[in-house]
């Protein structure tokens, strides 16, 4: 079946369980929040399943190949990441930075083809950066690098995109465009998977949600279900209250012991 | 014809010409007709010997240890993405050149003259393996230079513990040319040792273009686009500690050419980490090339030594990059 399928995986690192026991997948089309409090294992999801880190125990399955099986460059083609803060150590400019999508792609000595040309365009047109094109990212706002850097994953032209945190620290504006950017991703069939602090935007935006709490998997599906007053009690120890408005839910958060 | 091949041919260009100039110029000064007839004439005829036995491989050497310089200088600061790396500054030149003279004043180098080249290179690589796994527990420019300074110091003292143990007291010239570097007499034998392992280093350093790119945007961004990060650290740490520790064991420690080149073609070439690696070593080649030919400028009373030269540049233009670089700091 098409999709990114985690089987029973568990991690360990330095004598410490990081994950236990998890099984989750990521179907195309569909953008799955993955949410948890700080240290509950939300990173080290991701990055076991892009193989920085050796599962202990589990398999994951890209379009039923086993990752394992795969070269890191055929793996790289089926899966992008969008690490958090992404530094960018060079004053290099914005379009090089794009360009580096097509990694994956080329040999060592390989130059950027017609097609390549292209599809960086077309990746600096979607999220919105073709005016940044030749400025040096050293020299760009949160916002803007954010957007650069999306512009590079998407160049990639995996079918599976995974963000840690890509909207922290951008301003709300910049939040929901690059909510927006990773949307429409999802409905041009890929799968997104995405890490999370804010639950507000998790519910808006998420067609499901994984909730992780100590490394383990406490619930996944439809976001309402999933961020039920018993989950944010017992995981996130906070209650919130809801509304609907013109058929978008909102939620809001507040600390257990304040409040009423 | 895009700017960077545009860039390598004029840097091929320019080197050409000075190595050219470089035949010319000396004690006694040759023309145009004279190089020629040098390169076509009898061997033993006093022009051909000035020529091929005296200047060339000189002249080649430079090139060679300039190249490798500047090369290493630009795959070192890639993988750490750091301005100041340079084996000069984080002390792999110094460690080489202590290891040079361990195999020298061991006698070592009598049995097997091979041992300068190999022991230059195990300092070498001792040296850029601590810088690298400092480098990978604690990232910051300041840790890394400080590193480089402990290095550096230790192995500065480590060949002046040497050669006062030796029985016959070196000279202090042979003392500069270890932690300065000179040309000067240098023949075809330092050449061919030389250059085996210097051919060696540039061909693992040379195609790790792509992946220094990929780092730029972190080393876990780099793995998920398909580069293997382990595999291309290994290849700069060999290739630069093989490659420098040849160039060392053959005219000492050379200063801040690995670290001034870079900085100068990406100013004018490229900011791209795998784009400067070839035109690195052509600059590297050029700069050193030139700074050998300042030496033979006549001055009165003595002769200027290649190390002082490349000192007298680089280190300003390290402070410079310091100044430059100075917000990253931490």
């Amino acid at each position: 079946m098409n999709c990114l399928k985690i089987e029973n995986i568990n991690l360990e690192l330095e004598n410490r369980v990081i994950l236990k026991d998890i099984s989750a997948t990521l179907n195309k089309g569909e953008i799955v929040g993955l949410i948890g409090p700080n240290g509950a294992g939300k990173s080290s999801l991701l990055r076991s399943i892009l193989g920085l880190v050796k599962i202990s125990k589990g398999n994951i399955l890209i379009d039923d190949l086993n990752i394992k099986d795969l070269k890191l460059k055929e793996r790289a083609k089926k899966i992008a990441y969008a690490a958090q803060g992404a530094p960018v150590h060079w004053p290099l400019n914005a379009e090089n930075v794009v360009a580096l999508g097509r990694v994956p792609h080329l040999n060592p000595w390989q130059k950027l083809s017609a097609v390549d040309e292209e599809i960086i365009e077309n990746a600096m047109v979607q999220t919105d950066c073709i005016s940044l094109k030749g400025r040096h990212v050293t020299s760009l706002s949160g916002g803007e690098r954010a957007r650069v850097l999306l512009a590079c994953v998407l160049a990639t032209a995996a079918p599976y995109i995974l963000a840690d945190e890509p909207v922290a620290s951008l301003d709300p504006s910049h939040q929901l465009q690059v909510m927006e950017i990773l949307k429409n991703l999802s409905q041009n069939d890929n799968g997104v998977m995405v890490v999370m602090h804010d639950l507000s935007l998790a519910l808006r935006y998420c067609d499901r949600l994984i909730l992780l709490n100590d490394g383990q998997l406490v619930g996944q599906g439809a976001p309402e279900i999933v961020l039920n007053d018993e989950n944010l009690a017992d995981v996130f120890g906070i209650r919130a209250k809801r509304w609907s408005d013109n058929g978008e839910n909102y939620l809001i958060t507040h600390n257990i012991n304040q409040g009423e | 014809m895009n700017k960077y091949i545009t860039s390598n041919l004029l840097l091929i260009i320019a080197l050409i010409l000075t190595a050219i100039a470089s035949l010319m110029i000396g004690r006694t000064p040759l023309d145009v007709s004279e190089i020629l007839y040098g390169f076509v004439g009898p061997a033993n005829d006093p022009i051909s010997i000035i020529v091929i036995e005296l200047r060339l491989p000189r002249i080649l050497l430079g090139i060679l240890i300039g190249a490798t310089l500047g090369i290493s200088g630009a795959a070192l600061q890639g993988v750490l993405r750091n301005p100041l790396a340079d084996p000069g500054v984080i002390g792999v030149t110094a460690s080489a050149s202590l290891g040079a003279v361990i195999a020298i004043h061991s006698g070592l180098a009598i049995m097997w003259p091979l041992f300068i080249p190999l022991f230059a290179m195990a300092g070498a690589l001792i040296a850029t393996a601590i810088l690298l796994f400092v480098s990978v527990r604690e990232s910051s420019v300041l840790m890394l230079i400080l590193v480089g300074i402990g290095i550096s110091s230790l192995a500065i003292a480590g060949v002046s513990l040497v050669m006062n143990m030796a029985e016959s007291p070196m000279s202090v010239r042979d003392m500069v040319m270890w932690m300065l570097g000179s040309l000067e007499n240098r023949t075809s034998t330092d050449l061919l040792l030389a250059l085996p392992f210097i051919l060696f280093g540039w061909i693992m350093m040379i195609n790790v273009g792509q992946g220094l790119n990929a780092l730029s945007v972190g080393e876990d961004t780099a793995q998920s686009m398909g580069i293997n990060i382990s595999m291309l650290k290994l290849r700069v740490v060999i290739g630069s500690a093989i490659s420098v520790g040849a160039a060392v064991a053959a005219c000492g420690s050379i200063g801040f050419i690995g670290l001034v080149v870079p900085h100068m073609v990406r100013g004018l070439i490229t900011n791209e980490p795998g784009g400067i690696l070839i035109p690195s070593a052509l600059m590297g080649g050029l700069l050193l090339t030139l700074a050998d030919l300042m030496t033979r400028i006549p001055m009165p009373g003595a002769t200027l030594q290649l190390g002082v030269v490349t000192s007298l540049i680089g280190a300003p233009a390290f402070l410079y990059i310091v100044y430059k670089t100075r917000n990253n700091m931490r």
